[in-house]
């Protein structure tokens, strides 16, 4: 079945769009069933696109001098041709807005459409920590919220006074975040039943010789107090700035909520930097199968397909590792392979397949089992429930030991019936968010002497902190808590302290 | 779906973020813009600059593990021959490349941050600190041009300043206060009393209901819907625009012991107090006027281009300068500057007449007048003063409007223009220093 193409030629115009939009719409829906956001594309151009990149993406940002800076950047290494601009960006909002550029040819848009206004528009709308964290149809208004308050602070304290607040958040903006939902405090008639429900298992569980058991050594002096103070605080916590908008004692009512601001902003990015492997594999395994449909109807000429297939092929290009142009694993290529090789699994599975992934192989139903995985898993979860042994084969993954006392690296796992699940826990590993920053902990303040803020960094396999960088945040820290912080960098196997850093004073008055 | 087209939106969405980014960088930013300046030519400056900072102040720290240290496993793509339990070589520490290299990034190093700052931009921070000496003169000149502002509003007027929205209002609260009726409740009284014509019924009703209806429909005929008394107009008054403007006169040697080197500093210098003067004043002339023995005004082309042979009398230079005033620019409206540059060479005979004339028929006028030596990049300085440099001298000493430096090699323009226009511009003692200012 061979129609007339939707378009032919570079150029784009507005009816070409509409009436690209639709076709990829019908394949994605009848055929791929996504579920989607309803969707607003906006056409922009160069120094706009440069505009939403530095200020993080979003449309509406407040004002700060760091967006500046990243502006200024991106503009030099743009106009001096070092940098290309990504062809779209897309924001986890109701509608979801895309953003393309005018500079794009009319295969480009199609790719873009396919990409961004379907692929990422059903992730976003259907991952569950996307779903869980983020509210996309709030975020626009309270974008807008945001910018309009720190422009007030600006006109009623001075840039100075909010630009130090905002500085200070922004340093702590990887800890800012909550990474569990907040135990909700419970009730008085909640209390009360549990309560009732422990005397009753106790009462059940009475015996007379846990009595004769002898204690052990009373637990050193002041450890209840202790226990107290720490559960009024809420301690220890890893929310940084939550930490500091709720107990800091010297902020102002505007400065918390300025802190509060930067931190619901980090809580609405944080599911992003968990899926980004994913959601850019979802956007290109969709635009991927979309596009090739669409050229399989006859409706894109061979031309366009050349251009987009020339552009999906140099995005999921990736290089070995001893190549010159290796930096790490391109999370396209990684997320595109890994749902290819779902979709193979599904449809013409070996024995190997249906041995190791026995609930989907074979099952004929390659989308219903993405889009369930696209909607259960995140980066790590997903690597480690459906990277299958033939992909790593295929991607030649192995493993390297390394450690820094030793003289050279070993190689641990390679492709091979012994390796694969060692290569894939390693690999599932290193996307988990949780592995990948530092765990730092406010774990106490000195309430009765000189209110010092006590921070602790649980040390990961030796990892500790660059210092440089940690004593500046530790200084940001100490200026929003108003008083000195100490950070002790401590190895949690063995509680002994690694590095004690100085106590840093705060240098300002907020 | 909507397609919304956004290309025409407003442009510098991010430019609160510059001026924030550059309002933090501030001393940084300064520090470059004049070591950038003392090495570049003016053309440069007329198009923007790429300038380097340190990053001090523009760090934006976090939480991250160092690069190096602990334990770490990698999992990397395209395993040509390795078998499990070889050994691979650290890679070198400098450079990282291969299996190791993708660990936690690394802090921001210590690189400079680069980035190009527009042309305004960098004259604003360029010419920042410095001011002009004695800004007295600020005239306005009425005859430039005037504005139309709002002014309240008045009864008389054109049509097409009739302010609706007044003449409403007024219309309005006039016909509440004299009670004129509504014509809805006149057709409902038509409408009645045509209803009893017709029936026939109640003839009392309907003769009161006609005197009723006579009544109202006089009342409305008196009571117009909009009384000449109702209209307002708009006013504006005509406000003039105050301009103030100022008039650079350039005075050089183009004998033929100037050479092009010299000229080309004499250049210099005057663009350099062009872009100053202009970023001052709405409106800047200038003047160019060259002189050997004798002096013309002459285009600018002319100015810098062609070369002139003959002997130097500076007084011809004056004395032309100052029938330029007489017939174009009366001090009274221009604020006056001039820019001389010179090699320093004079007709000894010329030097009484030249002191008088600048003493008596410039000094006076002029907001400010710089004298500019400008010397062969190797003579050395040692020598005696020149002619015309110690004719000078006299008025530099005495302070006031009158200020002179020497150049000699391009590096020292910048430095020697600063000094002569810094707001707390050194006591004219200093001058002394010359051409090592700093």
């Amino acid at each position: 079945m061979t129609e007339t193409p939707l378009f032919t030629g570079a150029d784009w115009d507005f009816e070409k769009i509409q009436r690209v939009y639709d076709a990829v719409e019908q394949i994605a829906k009848a055929e791929l069933g996504l579920v989607t956001y309803p969707n607003q594309i906006e056409v922009i151009t160069a120094e706009q696109m440069l505009d939403a990149y530095s200020s993080i993406g979003m449309p509406l940002m407040y004002k700060h001098w760091s967006f500046g800076k990243h502006f200024a950047r991106d503009e030099t290494l743009y106009r001096k041709g070092m940098r290309g601009l990504a062809y779209e960006i897309v924001i986890n909002s109701s509608p979801c807005i895309s953003y393309i550029m005018e500079e794009n040819s009319m295969a480009m848009q199609t790719l873009v459409i396919a990409h961004a206004a379907f692929g990422h528009n059903h992730f976003f709308k259907n991952n569950g920590l996307f779903k869980q964290w983020t509210d996309a149809k709030g975020i626009l208004d309270y974008m807008e919220f945001a910018k309009g308050y720190v422009a007030h602070c600006e006109e009623r304290y001075g840039h100075q006074a909010v630009e130090k607040v905002l500085d200070a958040a922004h340093a702590l903006m990887s800890h800012g975040v909550h990474k569990y939902p907040r135990k909700r405090t419970p009730d008085l008639r909640e209390e009360e039943k549990r309560a009732a429900e422990r005397y009753a298992y106790q009462e059940k569980m009475f015996n007379d010789l846990w009595r004769t058991v002898p204690k052990p050594a009373s637990t050193q002096q002041g450890s209840k107090e202790l226990a107290d103070r720490k559960r009024q605080l809420g301690l220890p916590e890893e929310n940084i700035l939550y930490f500091l908008e709720k107990m800091a004692p010297k902020l102002a009512p505007w400065q918390r909520e300025l802190i509060r601001i930067v931190r619901k902003i980090a809580q609405y990015f944080y599911p992003q930097k968990q899926t980004k492997m994913m959601n850019e594999g979802c956007a290109t395994f969709v635009h991927y199968t979309i596009l090739t449909r669409l050229h399989e109807m006859g409706l894109l000429t061979d031309g366009a397909m050349l251009e987009i297939l020339h552009s999906h092929s140099s995005v999921v290009f990736q290089p070995d590792f001893d190549d010159r142009r290796y930096s790490g694993l391109n999370p396209y290529a990684l997320g595109f392979n890994m749902m290819s090789d779902i979709r193979r699994m599904c449809e013409s599975p070996t024995d190997e397949d249906r041995e190791w992934f026995p609930h989907f192989a074979g099952n004929n139903d390659p989308y219903g089992t993405l889009r369930q995985a696209w909607a259960d898993y995140r980066d790590e979860s997903f690597i480690l429930q459906y990277l299958s042994p033939a992909l790593i084969r295929k991607m030649k993954l192995f493993k390297i030991h390394d450690e820094a006392e030793a003289p050279d690296m070993a190689v641990t796992a390679i492709h091979n019936e012994r390796g694969y699940r060692e290569v894939r826990k390693a690999l599932a590993r290193s996307y988990d968010v949780a592995h990948l920053e530092p765990d730092i902990q406010i774990v106490d303040v000195d309430l009765a002497g000189d209110r010092r803020l006590i921070v602790h960094h649980l040390v990961e396999s030796g990892m500790l902190l660059n210092e440089v960088e940690a004593v500046r945040v530790l200084r940001h820290i100490a200026n929003l808590w108003g008083y000195e912080v100490r950070l002790l960098e401590i190895d949690p196997a063995t509680d002994r302290v690694l590095k004690t850093y100085d106590d840093v004073a705060p240098i300002t008055a907020l | 779906m909507n397609v919304i087209d956004r290309r025409l939106n407003p442009k510098g969405k991010s430019l609160a973020n510059r001026q924030r980014f550059l309002r933090r960088a501030r001393a940084q930013i300064v520090k470059a813009v004049r070591d950038a300046s003392g090495s570049r030519s003016i053309q440069d400056i007329a198009n923007g600059e790429k300038i380097s900072i340190p990053m001090d102040g523009l760090r934006e720290p976090s939480f991250h593990r160092a690069a190096k240290g602990g334990i770490r496993d990698y999992v990397v793509p395209g395993n040509k021959d390795f078998v499990v339990g070889d050994r691979i070589k650290k890679p070198d520490e400098d450079g990282g490349e291969g299996g190791g290299s993708e660990g936690s990034p690394d802090g921001e190093g210590q690189d400079d941050f680069a980035f190009v700052l527009s042309r305004d931009e960098f004259l604003d921070i360029f010419l920042d600190d410095l001011e002009l000496p004695d800004l007295v003169k600020k005239k306005m000149k009425q005859t430039e041009s005037t504005t139309p502002m709002r002014a309240g509003y008045s009864v008389t007027g054109s049509p097409a300043n009739l302010n609706i929205v007044r003449t409403m209002r007024n219309s309005l609260s006039r016909r509440i206060a004299l009670k004129r009726p509504k014509p809805e409740e006149l057709a409902a009284l038509e409408a009645e009393i045509k209803r009893l014509e017709e029936t026939g019924e109640d003839p009392e009703r309907l003769s009161l209901l006609r005197v009723e209806f006579d009544h109202l429909a006089s009342k409305i005929r008196r009571v117009p819907y909009i009384d000449p008394l109702d209209v307002r107009y708009s006013r504006f008054e005509h406000v003039p625009k105050p301009v103030t403007q100022a008039v650079m006169f350039c005075l050089m040697d183009v004998s033929g012991s100037m050479t092009e080197h010299m000229k080309d500093l004499s250049k210099r210098f005057f663009m350099l107090l062009y872009l100053f003067l202009s970023r001052r004043y709405r409106h800047v002339d200038v003047v160019f006027i060259r002189h050997t023995h004798e002096a013309e005004e002459v285009d600018e082309e002319t100015f810098f281009y062609s070369t002139e042979s003959g002997g130097t009398v500076v007084s011809t230079a004056l004395v032309e300068m100052r029938k330029v005033i007489d017939e174009r620019y009366p001090p009274a409206d221009w604020n006056i500057y001039c820019a001389q540059a010179s090699d320093g060479d004079n007709t000894s005979a010329d030097n009484a007449k030249t002191a008088s004339l600048l003493e008596t028929s410039i000094l006076p006028l002029c907001q400010y007048f710089a004298y500019v030596e400008v010397g062969a990049e190797y003579k050395d300085w040692l020598g005696r003063d020149s002619d015309l440099w110690r004719t000078y001298k006299e008025f530099a000493r005495a302070g006031g409007n009158f200020a002179m430096r020497r150049v000699r090699v391009r590096s020292q323009i910048f430095p020697v223009f600063r000094d002569l226009f810094s707001k707390e511009r050194k006591d004219n003692a200093a001058w002394e220093a010359g051409g090592e200012a700093p």
